[in-house]
């Protein structure tokens, strides 16, 4: 047998509630502590508690997070789950289980190691709500010694995870010593997966997106969030509340800023509305359901021209659809969200660390555009744990965008709101409170002139909207710039958001094993930059990789590109509802370019 | 005052003016908007200080006819509740003034009337009630009385939401009725509700003259006339003027506002004091069984927090906060990097 270093994926089967977070969480940290490049996917249903749940940690030493179809350790703690979960194993693979389910009898070509967790944990603790908990925590001891994970920084990961609770620091410290004495005693390791350090996390970070984006909110000014807890979209409030709480209070015991829980997402938007009109970096997250019902306010931003960040961390439609499961679904129904002819800027963040950069960013793209901008991330990037590298503090200081003041007024004379002085379809505001007898405009849903006057004429609403496509257009070159990988292929490879860490893994694959080089441009952004129509004019077949049904952002590209370029365009869709896998990428392009 | 024409703060009536109205001749919400350019002109508020904002509706337009030197928005329809929670979240220190219609309040806006209510957001929430959807041609609206008869002859059959009684139930601390044609007992309603600091619901009975003014109407003027209960005579003395006659505590329930002006509610009704709720909520249920078309100011709480009170902000508005004060410094984000490593 062949001892495999450093390339295993591990997964936990639990019940919902059961208090396994913790123990996976050590898991991860103790992997990346030994330098070791990790991830870590919860993969949870739409429950409180008692319904399967699972998690993935993914050990790599070639650096690829994304999530991987096969699972080499299973750790069966879930009853309901464990047949299933067993039969749908490789040969070859390693399954842990709690021994009274008695699984060594389901198949003979996967390494059985059966843990008595009851018993192990006896001795720690008789009270048997704690001993449920600390199960998990001596399944940690267990896959340690299995693996070979340093005792040492497993225990220094559970000291950071329990810093503040002394008690809880104690037993989860027993227990996992517990699980591990156990298995260097009784148990004999016949698979081949290892885990040995290495030095390619030093001076890196983990943490989830919902955070990322939380941090890049606050370090980007935001003043005003208003919100409506949405799964999986609420953390990202919940961390702003709890950042701000720490780091936007001034001496005087003062917020310098507001969080208001809104009665739904209608209200939410509509708070931002009125706080992005009235001058403040407002913004909300959400998801799905709620850009749903934000359209109707998403149209008015649009029109009357005022700033507003939207996140919306997706999950997966139609309707409620799977609340807990990941999906780049509305791509293409927030790019026109709204009636008539409304188009709106959205940046498509792939990793952690363009959560925190787009999540500053964002308030300037704003401020600068006069309009809403929508951030897409997904429940893969928002709600999952990710290596990355530290943030990078923002690099310009905050522009708040063509505002004028008293004295701009006072020089000038007057303005006229929706005029486009600079050519560049973008007005001047003024922000309710200014002490100027012209300050004052009438900001409206309904049509209007120049002067932001009701107008049902022709001539002013053909302007206006022309003027409001120029300015939305011009975006493009502003917004983040898609990023290439490769040159001189025939074939090409668009991907974005959380589908890149997919991506980059299959573009390996399919160049060592499929022999075929592809090019990949990932988009950051909409309306597209030109090096997208340039990127698809230089490769032949350019492949689509997105996860949804129908090739949303293949969609979109088709209505951009001239005519003789749609043609090169093939969409690879998948929504499974988990995260995207490289392998399915590679073997669906394999097989559409005959390899 | 140096001149009678200008006011306190040296204004005159024309600074408060705003566009042409493209209302009905002889719409009420016409006089609604003339009461409202004269409040804030006699209270010698700065215009530029006025936030004002409405839904969609022949109410919603209204605000386009007075005071064009305040700050406006028009937004969408049932929604004016919401922004006018963010724009005051972005400048806690603007006026804000709400204009909304029965329909945009009662139907299509009642979950966010009832949050905002909630919330005691300060704000003066102006219904403009005529219960019938004017720009739609005159359907009933949620407002309309069991009985009442459209010109087409349908009758409606679906009793009527009192906003007055819904807003005193959820926390709404100033809560007055009146009427359009009623220019006394309005002004001093509406120098009081921006006097006060909360949210101050003012269900105005403004009869609508293409579609809902015809006998067999219960929200026609000549009905509201007939109607018409007063609970008491107000008046309004505001901070900067002395209280000029003293009335008999027996007869005259005297309230001073949160910024010291004083709402006199001579009394019709003798036991009535505004400021029990319970009374309150009774008197109207009363009304309600009698047909009386009951005004005044049905309810007042001049003490209770805001919800700007309770969110423990800044006093600067936090929509002109400087840079250096939203934006943390390198060190905070070096610490919390520091943490996640």
């Amino acid at each position: 047998m062949t001892t495999v270093v450093n390339d295993v994926s591990l997964q936990v089967a639990t019940v919902n509630g059961s208090g396994s977070q913790s123990a996976n969480m050590v898991l991860l940290r103790a992997i990346f502590q030994m330098g070791v490049p990790v991830s870590g996917k919860n993969l949870f249903p739409s429950n409180i508690a008692g319904l399967p749940t699972w998690y993935t940690i993914r050990a790599s030493k070639d650096g690829w997070v994304g999530r991987k179809k096969e699972i080499d350790v299973l750790v069966a703690m879930n009853a309901e789950s464990a047949k299933e979960d067993v039969a749908s194993l490789r040969p070859g693979s390693a399954v842990v289980y709690d021994e009274p389910l008695a699984l060594s009898s389901v198949r003979s070509d996967v390494a059985f190691y059966p843990v008595p967790f009851d018993k192990v944990v006896h001795p720690i603790s008789s009270e048997a709500k704690t001993k449920k908990l600390l199960r998990n925590m001596a399944y940690v001891g267990v896959v340690a010694q299995l693996l070979e994970l340093e005792m040492a920084e497993v225990e220094r990961a559970i000291g950071k995870h329990f810093a503040k609770k002394a008690k809880a620091l104690e037993l989860n410290l027993a227990a996992a010593r517990a699980g591990f004495d156990f298995a260097k005693a009784q148990l004999k390791k016949t698979d081949p997966f290892v885990v040995r350090r290495m030095d390619a996390t030093r001076g890196k970070i983990i943490i989830d997106g919902n955070s990322a984006a939380a941090l890049g909110a606050m370090f980007g000014g935001v003043t005003v969030v208003t919100w409506y807890p949405i799964t999986p979209s609420s953390s990202l409030v919940e961390s702003l509340i709890s950042y701000m709480g720490r780091y936007r209070i001034g001496p005087d015991g003062k917020a310098t800023y507001a969080i208001v829980q809104a009665e739904d997402e209608l209200a939410a938007i509509g708070m931002v509305m009125g706080a992005g009109w009235a001058g403040a970096r407002a913004m909300t997250a959400t998801a799905g359901p709620g850009i749903s019902l934000m359209s109707e306010f998403a149209g008015l931003g649009y029109f009357a021209e005022v700033p507003a960040v939207i996140w919306d961390v997706q999950r997966v439609g139609p309707s409620t659809g799977l609340p807990t499961r990941t999906s780049q679904g509305d791509v293409l129904s927030t790019a026109f969200l709204s009636h008539g002819d409304t188009r709106h800027l959205l940046l498509l963040p792939a990793t952690v660390e363009e959560c925190f950069q787009f999540g500053w960013e964002a308030f300037e793209y704003a401020e600068h555009f006069q309009t809403p901008v929508f951030v897409l991330s997904d429940l893969d990037i928002g709600m999952n744990n990710w290596m990355a590298e530290p943030f990078r503090y923002p690099d310009r200081p905050i522009h708040r965008g063509k505002v004028l003041s008293k004295e701009d007024l006072d020089r000038l004379g007057g303005f006229e709101r929706y005029r486009d002085v600079d050519g560049d379809g973008i007005g001047y505001r003024t922000l309710p409170g200014t002490d100027h007898p012209a300050a004052a405009y009438f900001a409206r849903g309904t049509g209007h002139n120049e002067k932001a006057q009701y107008s049902e004429r022709s001539d002013d609403w053909e302007r206006n909207l022309a003027r409001l496509e120029r300015k939305v257009h011009n975006a493009r070159t502003a917004l983040p710039a898609p990023v290439l990988q490769g040159e001189g292929a025939e074939v090409g490879i668009i991907a974005y958001g959380s589908s890149h860490h997919a991506m980059l893994e299959a573009r390996e694959q399919l160049r060592s094993e499929k022999k075929l080089d592809v090019d990949y441009l990932r988009v950051r952004a909409y309306p597209f930059h030109d090096d997208v129509e340039a990127f698809v004019k230089n490769h032949a077949r350019v492949y689509v990789v997105e996860q949804n049904r129908d090739g949303q952002l293949a969609g979109l590209l088709k209505l951009d590109l001239t005519a003789e370029l749609v043609p090169r365009l093939r969409s690879v869709a998948h929504i499974p509802g988990l995260p995207l896998d490289a392998r399915s990428v590679t073997e669906e392009v394999a097989a559409r370019e005959g390899r | 005052m140096a001149d009678a024409k200008t006011n306190r703060i040296g204004l005159t009536l024309a600074d408060y003016q705003g566009g042409k109205s493209t209302l009905c001749a002889g719409c009420g919400h016409n006089a609604i908007s003339e009461r409202l350019l004269n409040t804030m002109f006699e209270l010698g508020i700065q215009p530029e200080r006025v936030a004002k904002l409405s839904g969609i509706g022949c109410s919603s337009k209204s605000p386009a006819y007075f005071m064009s030197r305040a700050h406006s928005f028009n937004t969408v329809h049932g929604r004016m509740p919401s922004v006018a929670t963010g724009a005051l979240l972005a400048n806690r220190t603007l006026i804000a003034l709400g204009v909304s219609g029965d329909g945009d309040t009662a139907s299509i806006g009642i979950g966010q009337f009832v949050h905002l209510v909630r919330r005691n957001l300060p704000l003066v929430y102006v219904i403009e009630d005529n219960g019938v959807y004017g720009l739609t041609k005159g359907q009933f609206s949620a407002t309309a009385d069991v009985g009442s008869k459209l010109k087409t002859g349908v009758v409606n059959e679906l009793p009527p939401i009192d906003t007055c009684l819904l807003a005193i139930e959820l926390g709404a601390t100033f809560v007055g009725r009146s009427f359009s044609g009623d220019k006394r007992q309005l002004s001093a309603m509406l120098k009081a509700a921006v006097s006060h600091r909360g949210t101050a619901v003012l269900d105005v009975i403004s009869p609508c003259v293409a579609f809902n003014d015809h006998e067999g109407s219960t929200k026609s003027f000549a009905y509201t006339k007939d109607h018409d209960e007063p609970l008491h005579e107000l008046s309004f003395v505001p901070v900067f003027e002395d209280i000029g006659v003293e009335y008999n505590a027996g007869t005259t329930v005297d309230v001073r506002l949160h910024d010291g002006s004083h709402l006199q509610l001579h009394k019709l009704e003798e036991s009535y004091d505004p400021r029990q709720k319970l009374q309150a909520v009774q008197r109207i249920l009363e009304a309600q069984v009698r047909g009386e078309v009951l005004t005044g100011v049905l309810y007042v709480d001049p003490a209770a927090p805001t919800f700007l009170d309770r969110l423990g902000m800044v006093e600067t508005p936090l929509a002109t906060l400087p840079a250096n004060e939203v934006r943390p410094p390198r060190t905070a984000l070096d610490e919390v990097m520091r943490s996640l490593g």
